[in-house]
């Protein structure tokens, strides 16, 4: 089976609090580190997978700037075959639709079985996996937590619902699914995996190669812009209620019944 | 010469020359041996390197320290003297059983040798030897056939039990010795009969006695019994002879060289392959022990020497909480390997499997602390560490690491910490309210520099209760006068679990980063208050500058009278101290600390049970903190118990990890208000005059 | 002019989804005067329960009615929708898992802008849509414009739009069916089995909305009683810190933080939990958080909304009852 598995490079956020720049443009950049987003991690994992019992390639995809190799290089480490980076100037800025257009223009260029997307990223849209299976015309599903390969010609996904319920579908091939974390367990990637994929040559695709008209990418192929950011408001701590113990219950009553804490 | 009766070599049985059978026994039995000695060795020939021809002397001395002085086989009170008393026999009797099997070849040869003055008094020596060794030998089969210690039994996931195993290696011992009392008896008998000039024998010994019943035996028979016996002593000679590599008791002759290539360098760990440099790893296939062939000759000889004592699970804190780790069958289960895929007839194995999966669980694999309770106990000096590490490290290089383990080593990369934190938080302990005020902490680099470098480490600079430990270091060390910095952000983790834990390429960025930062510092020493940061940059890290625990910098400037203490706050209060696995075992620190703290006028301390190098783990520090182990209670409670058993009602230990483990352990013991931790630093702090 | 909005209502065994009403009062902030439809796909009388229960609060219902959509096919309703909806309207759905699987194939297929998991709608200009978008786990807010000349499908985060109860609306419902059957029900890739049920009494506090968590304070085991009433009085689920999970006195199921598990509630109740950064970080997408603590300096007081200073043996069981007697 071909896979294809879409990835992003995301600032890690995990264990601080995220800043906003001076003038509101962008978060603060200076400290952050990177590395690939979480869910593609599963998805890469679930691909490698799936390739070792049926056979076939794992190939990874991103969109992004030289910089966005790393994420290629630590999933190929991991065990996808090959990687692919899709890198022009005219794509930065692209909203969740262009982002999906230039991968369904890499797509067109190969033979893929599936393609998996992380759930969703650093922006929480989970958006491109959906609209590349609808460019594509093939059959999507997203929140995937299993994957039963049937025949080469559909697989059997469960996807998770509310109430860590399982929705079981069959599907065709070839097809897109979004993978939830929790479907399996990443394997580990270490500095020296990641070494030895240093020689490994990656591919860039521009939208020359691509066959992407600009107009149709990046900023001007955006319906949807990013105007600032700002922090919601947290409040220094929080606001200790004083009062009588019967008091106090009794405005914290109120305080859960506002915020949906009572059912 | 006359003689009471026919010796061996003068004998015949059904009319045959019986130096025949003595000749054909003597031959095929060395034979059979050499065969299976050369079997056994063939896999150390295709093993991994490992060098340890170094230190000659020190290796010879320490040889004959633990495999002839037999140091530490006391620390078990009854079992080391029985087997004191079994190994002492046995070699004063291997001489006279050698010298038995050449005198059923020729007669003249066991003359020459008992005639002489040394020979008198050797014949009363082994008499006596070989009265101990029986009863040693009674009293053994008893306690494993009986009473059956605990320590001995085999849980079902290991394997088969091997009491059988023991009990008849100790029936073939006395059987040995009841040949050659009954032989030497009853030509003593016969002498006597005969109103030869026979030789004294020493009272009380079995021989004596069995003279004594055999006298009133024809000496037709005592000249059967004679010969019976010593032909059965033969042949029961070369069987255990050849019995030895079959099982544990290969360790009768592995515990030389064992003890003579042991490991000299406590605390650091065994680069990944010996040979290769630092510089050169990238260039690896393959990283730490998958196969068995990947292990080194070394480790298998370890493997070998194991003689099922069982002491070192019994030290081991893992097995105590029930984890599935039991450093005596990593031992049993490769030997039990060895012996399956390089069996005595027939070629090697060629499928070689991944040992992971197959004789070892991941789990069993991340249980190990690495507190070295294991290596402190064993009498033969069987490493476990070294060999836990490369199985780790063979599991990182196939990816399998549990997930609990994947963020904090994800955060260790980008971060240099365990939490993921943002470098320049690293420093944000000097900043407390209170504190900040008083103490100006200097942050040494490019601008400032300072004498000494105190180095925090990820736990103390980040986790909101260690910082305490933090605040009151850089208290006592003003006090002390010393002048010192940090590093700041330049800090990153010491790596000391990274290594421990399999990440070595990891450890290695860790470690380069770290020695630039204090090199760059230009310090002369550094100081740290935890021991795996201490452990790390004192046998990890080359060409850094001196590093010392603060409890060593404390006791000496206690001593110079820098440091002036004031009596004890709570006089009610009984301390006792927690040695912590890095300070104690693999450093030997052990009196520092324990200085430190009867320096404070008025103190009352206590030992626990298990003090010093048998100090109980709290349950791991690094990225132990991360990894969820299955088990069925803490560490850090049993050894909360140890301390209230101890009649202690402070637990004083200095290391960051110890605090939060026992910390933990008293929470979730019950032990609120009852028991307390405190770091050996704070203690010092709040005491400072 | 007066903009039509649309609602996709997600529902199940004949009962809207709070969603339903939260939709409404998205719609009125994009244009208090937009008229709201609101469209309901299902069959037979749990259809219409749903269509008539909610006819109150939109002015219109639309009700496609087919056995095949008995469980709802995000393939299949996608391509029901784009035969009903009119070219440059808006559409919007909850951000759930339903609204996940539909949305984002819609709006190219309807070649409409998509605007995903909108927490706040600050009205139109012009063709521009205005709104208030959260990234990185809720740590940052982004006001962002959606260009919605050639129409929209939006999704609103469950629980950020307050329900409006207005109702009044007397709304119609109608038929849709046969307009969005014309051509026979869409033949999709993706075929519905079953739904496998969570396991009974495996308790996945990752996927609940009320949590009450319980750390060291509750001391013993036997006192767990009070955080069990406490949860069944808030209807929420049970989860703690790691020591508890130590003391085996609840399974690691259980367990918030970087060594257990992260969840991502409404609102999380953190009953005698000191907040170690390794409990804290267990917990994502910035809920409502109570901390109830002894130890006035306990750092969860740093991260928790609202804060009370008590032993949580005493307030908690006063706390249940109160609930108990609110109803």
């Amino acid at each position: 089976m071909e896979i294809l598995v879409c990835i992003k490079r995301v600032p890690d956020t995990s264990e601080n609090e995220i800043n906003v720049n001076r003038d509101g443009t962008d978060i603060e950049r200076d400290d952050l580190v990177y590395s690939v987003n979480e869910w593609d991690n599963y998805a890469v994992e679930e691909a490698i997978q799936i390739r070792d019992r049926v056979c076939g390639s794992v190939t990874v995809v991103t969109v992004g700037d030289e910089e966005t190799e790393e994420v290629v290089r630590r999933e190929m480490a991991m065990g996808a075959d090959k990687g692919v980076l899709l890198s022009d100037e005219v794509f930065k800025n692209s909203d969740g639709r262009g982002i999906a257009g230039i991968i369904k223009a890499e797509v067109k260029k190969g033979k893929y079985d599936l393609i998996l997307t992380g759930a969703q990223a650093d922006d929480g849209a989970g958006q491109v996996g959906g609209m590349l299976a609808a460019m594509l015309d093939w059959p999507y599903a997203s929140l995937a937590t299993l994957i039963e390969v049937t025949d080469d010609k559909k697989i059997k996904v469960g996807r998770e619902i509310e109430g860590g319920n399982l929705e079981m579908l069959e599907i065709d091939l070839p097809c897109v699914l979004s993978i939830q974390t929790g479907i399996n367990e990443p394997r580990y990637v270490g500095i020296r995996g990641i070494r030895k994929t240093a020689s490994a040559e990656i591919p860039v695709h521009g939208a020359g190669d691509l066959g992407l008209s600009p107009e149709s990418v990046g900023k001007s192929g955006s319906k949807i812009k990013q105007l600032d950011y700002f922090v919601p408001d947290a409040g220094e701590g929080a606001e200790i209620l004083e009062g009588s113990v019967d008091e106090i219950a009794e405005k914290l009553v109120e305080l859960l019944k506002a915020r949906g804490g009572i059912k | 010469m006359d003689t009471a009766l026919i010796p061996p070599a003068g004998a015949y049985v059904l009319s045959i020359p019986a130096v025949v059978f003595s000749v054909l026994i003597l031959v095929a039995g060395t034979g059979i041996f050499a065969y299976i000695i050369e079997k056994r060795i063939a896999p150390l020939f295709s093993a991994a390197p490992d060098p340890r021809l170094d230190h000659f002397k020190k290796r010879f001395i320490f040889m004959l320290k633990y495999a002839v002085g037999q140091y530490r086989q006391p620390r078990y009170l009854l079992a080391g003297i029985i087997h004191i008393v079994i190994f002492a026999g046995f070699m004063i009797l291997s001489i006279h059983s050698a010298s038995l099997v050449l005198t059923g070849i020729s007669e003249d040869f066991a003359a020459s040798v008992s005639n002489s003055i040394v020979g008198h008094i050797y014949g009363a020596l082994k008499d006596v030897a070989s009265t101990f060794v029986l009863l040693a030998c009674v009293i053994a089969i008893i306690r494993r056939g009986i009473f059956k210690p605990k320590r001995y039994s085999v849980p079902p996931e290991y394997g088969k039990d091997h009491t059988k195993e023991a009990i008849f290696v100790l029936m073939l011992i006395s059987t040995l010795m009841v040949c050659d009392m009954l032989f030497e008896a009853s030509l003593t008998a016969a002498g006597i009969q005969k109103g030869l000039d026979t030789e004294l024998l020493v009272p009380g010994t079995g021989t004596r006695l069995a003279a004594g019943i055999l006298l009133t035996m024809s000496s037709v028979k005592l000249q059967t019994i004679h010969l019976v016996s010593y032909f059965i002593h033969d042949l029961t000679f070369f069987f255990f002879l050849c019995f030895l590599p079959m099982g544990k008791h290969f360790h009768v002759i592995t515990s030389l060289p064992n003890t003579f290539f042991m490991k000299l360098d406590k605390g650091t760990v065994k680069p990944v392959v010996w040979g290769v440099e630092e510089e050169k790893l990238d260039d690896l296939d393959s990283f730490g022990v998958k196969k068995f062939s990947d292990f080194t000759w070394k480790h298998m000889l370890d493997f070998y020497t194991c003689a099922d004592c069982g002491r070192c699970s019994d030290q081991c804190p893992a097995n105590a909480v029930g984890r599935p780790l039991s450093p005596r069958f990593i031992s049993i289960k490769c030997r039990d390997y060895i012996f399956k895929n390089y069996p005595l007839l027939g070629n090697a194995a060629t499928n070689k499997k991944n040992l992971i999966g197959n004789i070892f669980t991941e789990d069993e694999i991340w249980s190990c602390t690495t507190c070295g309770a294991c290596e402190a106990e064993c009498p033969l000096m069987i490493e476990y560490i070294d060999k836990i590490v490369d199985l780790r490290r063979g599991m990182v290089d196939d990816g399998i690491v549990p997930q609990s383990l994947q963020k904090p080593l994800r955060a260790l990369e980008k971060r240099g910490n365990p939490y993921g934190k943002m470098e320049k938080k690293r420093s944000d302990w000097t900043k407390e309210k209170g504190f900040s005020e008083k103490y100006k902490v200097k942050i040494i680099g490019k601008k400032e520099t300072a004498d000494a470098l105190y180095f925090a480490d990820s736990i103390t600079s980040f986790d909101d209760r260690m910082q305490e430990i933090a605040r009151s270091a850089v208290r006592v060390l003003h006090a002390a006068g010393v002048d010192f910095g940090i590093l700041g952000p330049a800090e990153k983790d010491s790596g000391n679990e990274v290594r421990r834990f399999g990440e070595e390429m990891l450890f290695q960025e860790l470690k380069d980063q770290n020695t630039d930062a204090i090199l760059n510092s230009g310090v002369n020493k550094i100081v740290t208050t935890d021991p795996h940061a201490f452990n790390s940059l004192k046998n990890d890290y080359k060409d850094i500058p001196q590093v010392e625990h603060i409890s060593q910098v404390i006791a000496r400037e206690i001593k110079s009278g820098a440091i002036r203490l004031n009596g004890v706050e709570d006089s009610s209060a009984v301390y006792t101290y927690h040695d912590p696995c890095y300070l104690g075992r693999h450093n030997g620190i052990y009196d520092a600390p324990r200085d430190v703290i009867d320096a404070i006028p008025g103190i009352t301390r206590v030992e626990m049970d298990k003090s010093s190098d048998r100090s109980f783990c709290c349950g791991g520090g690094g990225l132990m903190l991360f990894y969820e182990p299955i088990e069925e209670k803490r560490m850090g409670q049993l050894r909360v118990e140890m301390a209230k058993e101890a009649g202690a009602t402070v637990i004083v230990t200095a290391c960051p990890f110890c605090m939060a483990n026992i910390e933990d352990a008293i929470k979730t013991s019950g032990l609120e208000g009852k028991m307390e931790v405190i770091d050996l630093v704070e203690l010092i702090d709040r005491h400072i005059k | 002019m007066v903009r039509q909005v649309f609602a996709y209502i997600v529902h199940k065994e004949g009962v809207a989804d709070d969603t339903a009403l939260e939709m409404v009062a998205a719609a009125k902030r994009i244009d208090s005067d937009a008229s709201i439809t609101a469209i309901v796909a299902g069959t037979g009388a749990d259809l219409n329960v749903v269509c008539n229960e909610i006819a109150s609060s939109y002015q219109e219902v639309w009700k496609i009615d087919s056995e095949a959509l008995s469980y709802p096919n995000a393939e299949a309703i996608r391509t029901l929708l784009v035969r009903i909806l009119p070219k440059e309207g808006l559409i919007i759905a909850p951000h759930d898992t339903f609204g996940m699987d539909l949305a984002p194939g819609l709006s190219i297929k309807l070649d409409a802008a998509y605007l995903p998991d909108a927490v706040d709608i600050e009205g139109v200009d012009e063709n521009r849509l205005k709104a208030v978008r959260q990234e990185y786990s809720g740590q940052v807010s982004t006001h962002v414009v959606c260009d919605i000349s050639g129409g929209a499908v939006i999704t609103a985060r469950p629980g950020s739009f307050k329900a409006d109860e207005s109702k009044g609306a007397g709304g119609q419902v109608v038929d849709k069916t046969a307009e969005a059957l014309e051509g026979g029900f869409p033949e999709t890739g993706r075929r519905f089995i079953e739904v496998a049920e969570a396991e009974v009494g495996d308790v996945d506090i990752t996927k609940s909305d009320i949590l009450v968590s319980v750390g060291r304070g509750i001391e013993d085991e036997d006192n767990l009683e009070i955080v069990y009433d406490l949860a069944r009085a808030m209807g929420g689920d049970v989860a703690c810190s790691r020591p508890v999970v130590d003391a085996r006195w609840l399974e690691k199921s259980r367990q918030v933080g970087t060594s257990g598990k992260t969840v991502k509630p409404k609102v999380y109740m953190a009953l005698g939990i000191s907040g170690s950064f390794q409990h804290q970080g267990g917990i994502k997408g910035s809920p409502f958080m109570v901390a109830i603590n002894k130890n006035p300096k306990a750092p969860i007081f740093q991260a928790a909304d609202v804060g009370v200073v008590a032993d949580i043996l005493d307030f908690v069981p006063e706390l249940t009852d109160k609930i108990n007697g609110s109803r």
